[in-house]
């Protein structure tokens, strides 16, 4: 251990939180730390009942994008974003809230999925974070 | 010395990479680990992933005519 990745969710977008997912997942299993900092919209999908709810980033028309999209991902054994997310808790993978973002949206740790949460922030937990990290993202 | 099978044929990214990595975790120090699985890209990725741990793979064997392909690693 050591190695570290750290990643901001600022998106909500189906795709690109498959992507945060699936870096951090891949992290975990080549032996790194991994963090995830959901931000913006990106925290709008650790509201219960939401995280397999966003759009697609390009292409959504209406949802029919996005449809068309999942039916391809479902061919091709793509697993769920909830499967995603209980192998990151598994291999040990972090999940920090930004409480700015429950603020201006008003939104209370009711309406979010506690269970997955192991920190509550702002800015300065997610520098602190970052600050040995050997890979950082913001999707 | 147990030997732990991982049979993760037909499953895309990351799921090998990642069950790979809860049975490294499953497994005690000497353990067998055998990973079975067809998705091109992991065969490369997890000797990488072995390696960045330090884990010691044994044997990348072809099987079903490069269809499958199956690898041994030492926990």
């Amino acid at each position: 251990m050591g190695e570290k990745a750290v990643i901001v969710l600022h998106s909500g977008d189906m795709d690109k939180v498959y992507s945060a997912l699936i870096i951090a997942n891949g992290a975990l299993a080549m032996g790194m730390e991994a963090s995830i900092f959901f931000t913006f919209w990106g925290l709008m999908r650790l509201k219960k009942g939401e995280l397999e709810k966003g759009p697609l980033s390009k292409m959504n028309m209406m949802g029919l994008g996005r449809q068309m999209i999942k039916k391809r991902m479902d061919k091709a054994n793509v697993v769920s974003l909830e499967r995603l997310m209980s192998d990151f808790k598994e291999l040990g993978g972090k999940i920090i809230a930004c409480e700015m973002t429950m603020e201006i949206m008003g939104i209370t740790k009711e309406e979010l999925r506690t269970e997955w949460v192991d920190e509550w922030g702002a800015v300065g937990t997610y520098i602190q974070e970052a600050r040995d990290a050997n890979i950082t993202l913001f999707i | 010395m147990a030997e732990l099978e991982v049979d993760v044929r037909g499953q895309t990214c990351p799921v090998p990479l990642v069950e790979c990595r809860k049975a490294f975790k499953r497994a005690y120090p000497g353990d067998l680990v055998i990973v079975k699985g067809t998705h091109p890209a992991s065969k490369k990725e997890i000797p990488m992933a072995c390696e960045a741990m330090g884990l010691k793979v044994l044997e990348i064997e072809d099987k079903e005519g490069g269809k499958e392909w199956e690898i041994k690693i030492r926990r």
